[in-house]
């Protein structure tokens, strides 16, 4: 079985729904950072296939936006690690459910 | 010697600014003040006479320095100053003649308490009326004009608590404000005709050719208008009104407007403009000429006989000047510009001179200026005497020994050869008997006859007043050197025509004819007036307070034709028809005015706020009644719709995620579908 672009894309594609599942599913607010981050991994990897099988694949440009586009990713998830331990912090509980002051 | 010429406005400068320091001083730095004043002074007269040398180089020297005020448009407003004979020698005469009248006044003001005040409005009407003789421009000319004007009302109502003072220089002000209106309106048109002010620019000026052809025919006009402004100034016929009731300043003042400043400024601007007047003349003779001898013939005689019917010492010299201003006037209308300069200068001093005379005996009777109450002073101020004797002859035209004798033969030969008429001649001659008359009875009232009541514990002057007296004395006679006919430098120079001496032109037909005139007025004052004072030195005891009311006694005159001496006694009424007449017409006009203001524009304006508020109270009801209420329902619709948009948002960060989600899955399909 030889890589294709369509089976990357597939890949893609189930994990960008694993990740979309968790964001939505679980109440935690952890786990929903992580669901997050899978759906940039799946964008990653996406980005990376589209490199890879395009007509005159030139050794390090895709492989480096790819690690800057994580590099991006590490600062967000710090950013919004901070910001759970903030909420934390304040509300005693990182149970998304219970965070509903932007209710109007 | 050319820089003199640019540097000619220091001439003014030298008064203006030691007024300006003047006024900076304290009140109680008295003898600073006069020092400043007369340093001023002299500093002009200085100046003036090394101005002078350069014009006695050449027969009709002028020279005139130009230069750009300010620009408007693509138009330059330049003015400049001149330099010629006319201006020269009136710069002499003023700046000499003011000299002589400031070191008076340090005199004769000495118990003023406000000196300083007083010297610094003094020097600045010296500075204002020197300007007036180098303006080079008619609106240099204009403003300086302007200048003298205000300081002759700052002058007249110098003690201003009295309210004759100021009433007389309110009316000093606005009588010369009409005539200067006229000026006005005449230099508008002039600038309109010609398109240019200055006087000489190298052929270009509006009193040279090219500029008084651009005129034409409205030259006459302009002429007139600009002789108006002269009227004003000069106190000739319908505006002299204001002349005699400026005798109300202090008596220094009255001989500054008299003899130097203020009223030689009208027959100045005539001669000065004078090709304007002679423009397109027929030998000699142009209607603006004739109206400018018309006035001053009727001038001269009124203010003549009006002088024979008043008693103040001071009212009868303004008269005379009124009528020797109009003996001027007849002698520029008549052609004769040099021969009425020339007794413009000569009158400068005598007049200063009958001014200071009659301000040194007003001092020594303390402040009394009735003639009437005077009486005998001839033994008691030996040197005013003498002096005021030799203005007296001077001013009636004595001839021989003095200037004024001389220049007024010089006026009745130009009258006599003037071709349009010789009313004006036999006129002029009746003027000179006339003026001969009333001096004299000037004469034998102050000094001749018994002591009267004001010439009790009577005092010579201090020599500080004196002093100019005698100066001016001098010059009164000593002037008559370059007038005569034998040696007409004067004449000559102003006209700008080499000097012959011939001794034999010394004895000419009209020497006798005035001699003999003068001869007439005197003798018929001593006939008329000389025992009139005696009988009332008989009359009234030198002693005793009771005497006071008897000072009004009869005139000779009065006894004789009473009804004449009081219709002289009162001026000719002029001022009693002026109050009638003009006076009554504006306070009308004011009144008219005042009620038009009151009812009608005012109404008119009240009737305007009233459809303002009206429209105001209809405003605010389709405001509160239809805006407001649309304005609300909006507002509720709004709220409503708010609140259902609220509702929507439950605060769960997931619900968002997941519509995010939903969002771009449709997107998707969108995309999907149209592709």
């Amino acid at each position: 079985m030889t890589p294709t672009l369509q089976l990357f894309l597939f890949v893609s594609a189930a994990l960008f729904c694993i990740g979309l599942l968790a964001a939505l599913s679980r109440r935690h607010a952890i786990f929903i950072l992580i669901g997050i981050e899978m759906m940039l991994a799946a964008a990653n990897l996406n980005f990376v296939a589209f490199w890879r099988f395009s007509p005159q694949p030139q050794p390090p440009i895709g492989v480096m936006v790819a690690i800057f586009s994580i590099a991006i990713a590490a600062a967000e998830a710090a950013v919004g690690l901070a910001l759970v331990i903030a909420i934390y912090r304040h509300y005693r509980t990182t149970n998304v459910d219970r965070l509903d002051q932007l209710k109007g | 010697m050319s820089w003199i010429v640019t540097s000619l406005w220091l001439i003014p400068a030298a008064p203006l600014a030691a007024s300006l320091i003047i006024l900076s001083l304290a009140n109680s730095r008295r003898s600073a003040a006069a020092a400043l004043a007369i340093i001023g002074q002299i500093a002009a007269l200085t100046l003036s006479i090394l101005a002078f040398l350069p014009t006695l180089q050449a027969p009709g020297y002028r020279s005139v320095h130009n230069f750009t005020w300010f620009t408007f448009g693509e138009q330059a407003l330049r003015i400049g100053w001149v330099l010629d004979s006319l201006a020269a020698a009136m710069l002499v005469m003023i700046a000499l003649v003011g000299l002589c009248i400031f070191v008076f006044s340090a005199g004769y003001m000495a118990d003023d308490k406000n000196l300083t005040r007083f010297f610094a409005y003094l020097s600045f009407f010296s500075g204002a009326m020197l300007g007036v003789v180098i303006a080079n421009s008619l609106l240099l000319l204009f403003v300086f004009w302007e200048l003298v004007g205000l300081a002759s009302y700052l002058l007249i109502g110098f003690w201003i608590h009295k309210p004759s003072a100021a009433a007389a220089a309110k009316k000093a002000f606005i009588t010369t404000r009409i005539g200067d209106l006229g000026f006005f309106v005449g230099i508008l048109w002039l600038y309109g005709g010609s398109g240019t002010l200055l006087f000489y620019d190298g052929g270009k000026g509006c009193l040279e050719t090219a500029g008084l052809l651009g005129l034409g025919a409205s030259a006459t006009f302009v002429a007139l208008l600009i002789f108006c402004g002269a009227v004003g100034k000069s106190g000739q016929f319908p505006l002299h009104i204001w002349l005699p009731d400026a005798m109300e300043g202090p008596t220094p003042v009255s001989a500054l407007v008299h003899a130097a400043t203020m009223v030689a400024a009208g027959v100045f601007l005539v001669a000065r403009v004078y090709p304007l007047f002679s423009f397109g003349a027929i030998d000699g003779v142009t209607p603006s000429l004739v109206v400018v001898v018309s006035i001053g013939t009727i001038t001269a005689l009124m203010a003549s006989l009006i002088a024979l019917g008043q008693f103040d010492i001071k009212r009868i010299l303004a008269y005379s000047t009124v009528s020797q201003l109009g003996l001027m006037m007849v002698s520029l209308g008549v052609g004769g510009v040099a021969a009425g300069m020339m007794h413009l200068i000569a009158h400068g001093f005598f007049k200063a001179l009958l001014f200071l005379g009659a301000g040194s005996v007003i001092h020594g009777c303390h402040h009394e200026q009735d003639i009437r109450k005077m009486g005998g002073l001839r033994s008691l101020m030996p040197i005013s005497f003498l002096t005021y004797a030799i203005g007296m002859m001077t001013l009636s035209g004595v001839p021989f020994f003095f200037s004024g004798g001389w220049t007024k033969e010089e006026i009745l030969h130009a009258t006599a050869h003037w071709h349009a008429s010789h009313i004006p001649h036999y006129l002029m001659l009746a003027g000179v008997v006339l003026t001969a008359l009333y001096m004299t009875r000037q004469m034998i009232y102050i000094f001749f006859g018994n002591r009267r009541a004001a010439s009790e514990n009577v005092h010579e002057s201090p020599p500080i007043m004196t002093l100019p007296l005698i100066v001016l004395a001098i010059c009164s006679i000593a002037f008559s050197v370059v007038l005569t006919p034998a040696w007409r430098w004067l004449h000559s120079y102003l006209t700008g025509e080499p000097a012959h001496f011939d001794i034999a032109l010394l004895v000419q037909p009209m020497l006798f004819v005035s001699l003999a005139l003068v001869a007439v007025g005197i003798g018929l004052g001593f006939v008329m007036y000389g025992k009139a004072g005696q009988l009332a030195t008989g009359r009234v005891r030198p002693t005793g307070g009771q005497n006071r009311h008897r000072t009004a006694e009869m005139d000779p005159l009065e006894r004789a034709q009473p009804a004449l001496f009081h219709f002289l006694e009162n001026k000719m009424w002029l001022d009693e028809i002026y109050d009638r007449t003009v006076v009554a017409w504006s306070r009308m006009a004011a009144h008219v005015s005042d009620w038009m203001d009151r009812h009608f524009w005012d109404g008119l304006v009240r009737g305007f706020a009233g459809l303002g508020q009206l429209f105001g109270i209809f405003s605010a009801n389709f405001d509160e009644r239809w805006i407001n209420v649309r304005v609300d329902e909006t507002m509720t619709g709004t709220r409503r719709l708010g609140r259902v948009m609220s509702a929507w948002h439950s605060g769960q960060i997931q619900t968002y995620l997941g519509m995010l989600a939903v969002g771009m899955l449709a997107l998707l399909i969108l995309y999907a579908w149209l592709a």
